[in-house]
């Protein structure tokens, strides 16, 4: 009993951290689908979207607010990103776009220690934190408003790609940049969105997650990271694929943590990303390489 | 032309020997072996991005692998120092090899992001062994080189060591950019396709150079923690693999001589300027997405270039 009650507990927290990656994953997914580049910025954006959030609440203590606001000043933030420093770029090299975004990562994290200093900050759980017992594991409210959340995420980003005109044309662009802009789609206009969509994403997980984790300047570089290893697992550009990526990750990590070490937690993630591209490159639900 | 690059490299040499006389002070020197040391990363880093069109933003790691081989063989174990230099290189090329083998089959990105987890994992692995490397308080009591019985411990006898390692990684590194090897490593960075259809075997041609860099990496890093007698895993995180990129794209992709300069100007601004604690990691940010946005042959060629296309445009407006 005693082991089952604590491996159900290792998954809970596995699946909480998962669902985040996942929404990181997705966000990487949506930009490499319509430019071709790997956003290392991506983890500051989960980052400013927490921080943001955290003081928002501080100024005006209401959540819901707070949630949006944050969503909506992060979104900005990525939309300006990409006019300002990707746009005027015209060696499309990869080794320059990532140097940038790289440069853009580390700027985002230098300003917000100047901003909010070293220390971390507490953004009081969505609905208390009496914790709930489910038979042999107890959950707290926050774990199932971070899935719940994330589900609901997941779910309007699928609508909006297969159901609405915007989400089809970013789509189009995807398959063929070339095509889509024979038939009038402004591609430069979906490469914007698909920044403002995947800062909007990673924000939301931020969010999120801030309750449980507390929210730090440093706290963007290593889910950025865990983001894209779960992207690579599932399958770059695929979102079944970055999801599941997400959640394996998440449940893996933190069965490693409980039952080895805790003090490699973090290098599980990287650990499973090498052996990825070693074993099967395109990930696990990627069909091209 | 050769007799030209024969005399610049014998003018450098000169500087270098000179140097000593001129800076009698402690500081100064060690602050120059520093800029030896950062060189060597950055040269060995540059022969893979500027050259080989690809990124390490893990270099940091096998930086980190060459002090703490050094510095564990020698002064946990008692092994020779120059031994262990040995080990350290030795353990650097056989972990670029294996990561290089998978990430080099993909495109760019996938180097980049393998390079990067690698150095958080051997980050974590130096914080969290502390047995072996003394956890997050680091690694006292190694032993500085010496040479039957000539000890390497003052910042002036470090000088004449560092110094000549880097001038000699230099001089190797511009007759590999000038070999058969250097021409195959260009076309490959403009195109691996053309490259590929002129017989190159372009995975090969790019693991090795993975694995060279790397090596030079391990290099400096044993330097560095004989010179220094300590190491802490501070000095190999993250930030300092990006700092190197930032070096790189300063001085210069593709350029030998860039290389030294990135290395000298970010070694001695953080030096120079009281601000720039606080402000380094904003600075280093945007230096690197200004660089690489508006000047993307680095600092010196690219303003060279915006003087020449000013100079031209107003030129031709005075003709016209």
């Amino acid at each position: 009993m005693e082991t089952l009650a604590a491996l159900s507990q290792y998954l809970i927290s596995g699946l909480t951290n998962g669902a985040i990656y996942a929404l990181i994953a997705l966000g990487f997914g949506i930009i490499f689908n319509a430019t071709h580049i790997i956003n290392f910025a991506q983890g500051e954006f989960v980052m400013l979207g927490a921080l943001c959030a955290i003081s928002l609440h501080q100024a005006f203590p209401s959540l819901p607010v707070a949630f949006v606001g944050a969503v909506l000043l992060v979104t900005l933030l990525g939309l300006l990103f990409e006019r300002l420093a990707l746009r005027p770029v015209k060696d499309r090299s990869p080794l320059t776009l990532i140097i940038i975004t790289v440069g853009g990562a580390v700027l985002l994290k230098g300003l917000a220690m100047l901003w909010w200093g070293k220390e971390a900050y507490n953004l009081p759980p969505f609905s208390g934190a009496v914790p709930l017992s489910f038979g042999p594991a107890t959950i707290l409210p926050q774990n199932l408003w971070v899935l719940g959340v994330a589900a609901l995420l997941l779910a309007g980003l699928e609508a909006f790609f297969r159901l609405t005109l915007t989400g089809k044309a970013m789509r189009a662009c995807a398959y063929n940049p070339v095509a889509a802009r024979l038939v009038g789609i402004p591609a430069a206009r979906m490469v914007q969105l698909s920044f403002g969509l995947s800062a909007a994403l990673g924000a939301a997980g931020g969010i999120l997650i801030a309750p449980l984790t507390l929210g730090v300047y440093d706290m963007g570089t290593m889910l950025g990271l865990k983001g894209f290893s779960a992207a690579i697992l599932g399958g770059l550009g695929s979102s079944l694929g970055g999801v599941l990526g997400g959640l394996l990750l998440g449940v893996a990590e933190s069965l490693a943590s409980g039952l080895i070490s805790s003090g490699y937690r973090d290098a599980v993630a990287f650990f499973i990303l090498l052996v990825v591209l070693f074993v099967r490159p395109q990930g696990l639900l990627g069909g091209r390489s | 032309m050769t007799w030209r690059r024969l005399a610049l490299w014998g003018g450098f040499a000169v500087v270098l020997a000179l140097l000593p006389l001129v800076l009698r002070n402690d500081y100064y020197l060690s602050l120059l072996n520093f800029i030896g040391i950062h060189t060597i990363l950055v040269v060995g880093l540059n022969l893979l991005m500027g050259y080989a069109g690809q990124i390490s933003l893990g270099h940091a790691a096998f930086f980190g692998v060459g002090a703490y081989t050094s510095g564990i063989l020698s002064a946990t174990y008692g092994v020779n120092p120059w031994l262990a230099m040995v080990a350290g290189l030795g353990l650097a090329g056989l972990l670029a090899f294996l990561i290089g083998i998978p990430a080099l089959k993909l495109r760019g990105y996938y180097l980049a992001m393998a390079t990067l987890g690698f150095g958080v994992i051997v980050y974590i692995f130096f914080v969290q062994a502390q047995r072996l490397t003394g956890g997050p308080s680091g690694l006292s009591g190694i032993p500085s080189l010496s040479l039957a019985g000539f000890a390497f411990h003052t910042p002036l006898r470090l000088y004449a060591l560092i110094w000549g390692a880097t001038l000699g990684l230099l001089a190797l590194s511009a007759g590999l950019v000038d070999s058969r090897l250097g021409r195959a490593l260009r076309a490959l960075h403009d195109s691996e396709a053309a490259a590929e259809s002129l017989g190159i075997n372009t995975q090969r041609l790019k693991l090795l150079i993975f694995v060279w860099s790397a090596l030079y990496a391990s290099l400096a890093g044993s330097l560095y923690a004989h010179t220094l007698n300590f190491i802490a895993p501070s000095s190999f995180d993250i930030m300092f693999s990006i700092k190197l990129v930032t070096m790189v794209v300063v001085g210069g992709m593709a350029s030998i001589w860039g290389s030294l300069l990135g290395a000298g100007v970010l070694t001695v601004l953080p030096e120079l300027l009281v601000v720039f604690h606080d402000f380094e990691v904003v600075i280093f940010g945007a230096i690197l997405m200004v660089v690489m946005i508006f000047l993307p042959r680095g600092l010196v060629r690219g303003l060279l270039d915006l003087w020449e296309y000013r100079h031209f445009r107003r030129e031709g407006a005075s003709r016209g």
